[in-house]
């Protein structure tokens, strides 16, 4: 692993310290990126950029306040250290704040493989060249592709670190890479426009950019002449990136922060149903050169593999330090790092797959819906009621039919787990977050 | 920052970076100007901080500070795009040649883009500005308001307060040879509410803010009613109903339900699109899009607003555009890049998340103007249906035209009257239809509290949306109540 500076958050840390801050932690972000963006085979944006940021969370006993900077010039830091200080004094004494136990602190940082050091870096043409080629491939597929919102490939290098004023400074160092395309089809004057992606953290792990124009343009073409369907409660389909959707909504309600705040429909439900039995998600921060991994969460502490729902039942939650302390816990090692502080964030979240093909859950239907695309803020939180936009495919007798369009589905997300009566085998680990085909044996679809 | 620092942003970049407007055009001059149709160089500085009071404590307090420098350059449809969060002579050289290397592979038009000229607005200046008003106070009125919210419903058993101020200083300099600069203030105080009743919890939110001092909160006690209609609407959705599905008659409430046009028009307007031949609405100008009762325009030039500029991102001052007149559609909103393909006029549209984002065509306030109809009359004319006052978030897919809004606070209208409250439901229909159901217009137009930010290509910026009482016929709605 590529040595990773942390002096300069040290002296930062020594300089709460002067400032009469009991204990004081910090995180340091730089990163590199560039993307360059096709549009109809001419470059349309190349964006270069270098960005740095520190986050500084400071105790003055049990009160504390973050502030964090880009400049990381001397005297900008300086001022930070003393803002963090002095809002320190506004914000209240709170028995559960604090920095982790140093014992729990993370002593050896594994190599988890996050960093591309075999690919040669490309040169800028070599990039533009294949986000053209992904577009390109997405163009010849069908005559009725006539249009394009571009094709992008991206690549970024970061360096993580992370130091306590107890003397901890580990960090570690991600790249990650990717190739985006959204082509337009068109017939008697409809449009549809759809897309598909890869990424990774190495480059030569990335899909084909050929293959993912290609998906990208049967994606769009699978939606034209889609319509409306008549308002009807019927089983669901989620395919895999919809269904990865709705475990990000088991995650947020297992988080800590919605739970002390009393904001989570899975309040009071540890150890209880929540789910059909056939269905077990889990967060696992150690898979190699996965997107999600990370040796160590915001606070230091080493990255585990958790069993969120075990054959149906709630096991754990996801907390960081604080969340933990206040509902009486430990932390799970879910601590997150953003501009505002410290938050509660997953890894690499899955729902584990079943044992039945796609094809056989949708021959399994009638009289249904496969959902291919969410659209809104329909999810609440606090009830689990859940409403959204959806676009898909209309199942007839166990085929897919035609395509559908301006309907919503519509539930209860704890309902829906329940409801859950066939689960696919084809998790594929191609984001953060991912599942395999999800079969609900009921919802509400309302369109005429 | 000294009080003369935030007034003039030449002499603020100057003192601190030692980056001059000259300096900037000689950059734009040498490496870029002869080479390509337009280029700039945008410099930011922007200080965020948030207070969170949560179980009656200060729980989160935090400060932010950013800055950088971005380049642009741009020839044909192409740009380059360089940031830096590190503003030195050396790093914008750098910045200025990696931006020029895009252009350089590309032909030229040899003619560079003017723009961005005419005078900035004066919308937001204040006595004092809501980043330097003293914690000691905005603590104080975190508590109040956590006090009120909890005493307006008995219910309220959490509550989360939040207070953000905000101050960005831009300077702008385009290969025309023009630099002008800005200072935006903003503030937004939020309520969040969670109610009980035995095993039910629901969740109640209200805030608002805009370009304005810490002092608006306090004028004609408006904390009081944030706290009050957060407790209200959170007791309100414990008794709530499952909401309808299915194609109905929906009226919605004026002010923040302005979303709609936000989702259902304004996206499907923004110049890249329509210069893309990809939104729903390409080429339909002159075409009759809306009932002739509808009238929407966008204006940033309102006075204090959350969505106002003085100049947009790109240095071109703000102004109001109308969108739809009496049905029929009459314009885009356009950044200087896509209004120069276009062989159209900047609308002063050009907005950026910050200095790490190139600009794009962006709404400002979008609202729809009133109409003749009295509110009451318009809900007495509905048999069945639903009545949405608030809403959460909204989504669009702007190729297809299909949009979402998801309503937070929503009532069945049984018989012309309101009656029973209904869970959130989500509000689906198709943009270049959708207006042309609006049957009656209400006299009520009222803007929203300034709470509106809106997501594009992974950019945030604010906005505010406006709306009158209307009524819309044959929605779909997106209940689980067949």
């Amino acid at each position: 692993m590529t040595q990773v500076d942390t002096d300069l958050l040290v002296s930062v840390l020594r300089r709460a310290a002067e400032r009469g801050a009991t204990a004081a932690d910090g995180f340091l972000v730089e990163d590199t990126s560039f993307s360059a963006s096709v549009r109809l085979g001419q470059v349309d944006t190349v964006t270069h950029s270098r960005e740095q940021r520190l986050s500084l969370r400071v105790f003055a006993g049990r009160a504390s306040a973050a502030a964090s900077t880009s400049d990381l010039s001397r005297a900008s830091l300086e001022r930070v250290v003393d803002e963090a200080t002095a809002l320190a004094r506004v914000t209240a004494e709170d028995p559960h704040a604090g920095l982790p136990d140093p014992a729990a602190l993370i002593e050896h940082v594994p190599d988890l493989e996050l960093e591309d050091r075999q690919a040669p870096e490309l040169t800028p043409e070599d990039k533009i060249e294949a986000a053209r080629r992904a577009e390109a491939a997405a163009l010849a597929v069908d005559p009725r592709i006539t249009n394009s919102e571009g094709a992008e490939y991206f690549d970024r290098r970061a360096r993580y670190a992370y130091a306590t004023s107890h003397g901890f400074a580990r960090g570690y160092t991600t790249s990650s890479f990717g190739i985006t395309v959204s082509p337009v089809a068109s017939q008697n004057g409809e449009m549809q426009r759809d897309s598909w992606y890869t990424t990774a953290r190495r480059r030569r792990a990335l899909e084909d950019a050929e293959a993912v124009g290609r998906t990208a343009a049967a994606r769009a073409l699978r939606r034209l002449g889609a319509r409306k369907v008549k308002t009807a409660e019927v089983p669901i389909i989620f395919d895999p990136d919809t269904a990865a959707s709705l475990i990000r909504s088991i995650a947020g309600a297992a988080s800590g922060p919605s739970l002390y705040r009393r904001a989570s429909f899975l309040l009071d439900r540890l150890g209880t149903r929540v789910a059909s039995a056939a269905v077990t998600v889990v967060d696992d921060g150690l898979i190699e050169a996965a997107l999600g991994s990370r040796p160590f969460d915001g606070e230091g502490l080493p990255t585990r593999r958790t069993a969120l729902v075990r054959d149906g039942v709630l096991e754990s939650y996801l907390l960081d330090t604080y969340s933990a302390r206040k509902l009486g816990r430990a932390s799970t090692h879910h601590a997150s790092r953003d501009g505002a502080g410290v938050s509660v964030g997953t890894t690499n979240l899955m729902l584990l797959p079943g044992a039945e093909t796609p094809e056989s859950l949708i021959r399994s239907v009638r009289s249904g819906l496969y959902v291919t695309e969410l659209i809104g803020f329909g999810v609440n939180g606090v009830t689990g009621d859940y409403s959204r936009g959806a676009v898909g495919l209309w199942i007839d007798n166990g085929e897919l039919a035609y395509p559908v369009e301006e309907v919503t589905v519509a539930g209860n997300l704890l309902e829906m787990f329940d409801r859950i009566d066939g689960i696919g085998n084809d998790l594929v680990l191609r984001d953060r977050t991912a599942a395999p085909t999800l079969k609900i044996a009921r919802m509400v679809v309302a369109g005429d | 920052m000294s009080e003369l620092d935030r007034r003039r942003p030449e002499s603020f970049f100057h003192d601190r970076y030692n980056v001059t407007p000259a300096l900037m055009e000689q950059l734009l001059g040498d490496s870029l100007a002869r080479r390509v149709d337009d280029a700039d160089i945008y410099l930011e500085y922007r200080v965020n901080e948030e207070l969170v009071l949560e179980e009656n404590v200060v729980k989160k307090a935090s400060r932010h500070v950013s800055q950088g420098a971005g380049v642009r350059a741009q020839s044909g449809p192409r740009t380059g795009y360089a940031h830096t969060d590190d503003i030195s002579i050396q790093n914008l050289t750098e910045a200025a040649r990696q931006a020029r290397a895009i252009a350089d592979r590309a032909g030229q038009s040899g003619t560079l883009a003017v723009g961005g000229r005419g005078r900035p607005h004066d919308l937001y200046t204040l006595t004092e500005a809501p980043i330097v008003t003293e914690l000691a106070r905005k603590v104080d009125l975190l508590r109040r308001v956590d006090a009120a919210c909890r005493a307006a419903d008995a219910r309220v058993k959490q509550v989360i307060v939040s207070l953000a101020s905000e101050e960005v200083v831009m300077l702008i300099a385009t290969a025309s040879g023009f630099a002008v600069g800005d200072v935006r203030p903003l503030t937004r105080l939020n309520v969040t509410a969670i109610a009980e009743d035995g095993a039910r919890r629901e969740m109640g939110a209200f805030g608002g803010g805009g370009r304005v001092p810490f002092d608006f909160y306090l004028e004609g006690e408006r904390w009081q009613r944030f706290a009050s209609e957060a407790a209200r609407q959170a007791a309100l959705k414990l008794s709530a109903v499952d909401a309808p599905a299915g194609a109905m008659t929906v009226v919605l409430g004026p002010g923040w339900p302005g979303i709609l046009l936000h989702e259902a028009i304004g996206h499907g307007l923004e110049g890249d699109f329509n210069r893309k031949g990809v939104s729903a609405f390409s080429g339909r100008i002159g075409q009759k899009v809306a009932s002739e009762l509808v009238t929407v325009v966008d204006d940033g030039t309102m006075a204090n607003r959350r969505g106002s500029l003085n100049v947009d991102d790109e240095g071109t001052p703000t102004g109001r555009t109308v969108l739809i007149e009496n049905g029929i559609l009459r314009g885009y909103l356009q950044d200087r890049l896509n209004a120069r393909l276009m062989g159209m006029a900047p609308t002063g549209n050009g907005r950026r998340e910050s200095f790490a984002h190139p600009p794009l065509p962006r709404m400002t306030n979008t609202f729809m103007l009133a109409g003749q109809d009295d509110p009451e009359d318009i809900l007495r004319s509905v048999d069945r249906g639903l009545y949405a006052v608030s809403f959460g978030g909204g989504q669009v897919d702007i190729t297809s035209g299909k949009f979402v809004f998801s309503a937070s606070e929503a009532y069945l209208i049984e018989n012309g009257r309101v009656t029973r409250p209904v869970k959130g439901a989500t509000l689906i229909g198709n943009g270049p239809d959708a207006l042309t159901r609006v049957s009656r217009v209400g006299r009520d137009l009222a803007l929203d509290e300034g709470v509106g930010t809106c997501g594009k290509d992974g950019q945030s910026v604010p906005v505010g949306v406006g709306l009158p009482t209307i009524r819309l016929d044959g929605m779909t709605v997106g209940g689980t109540a067949v």
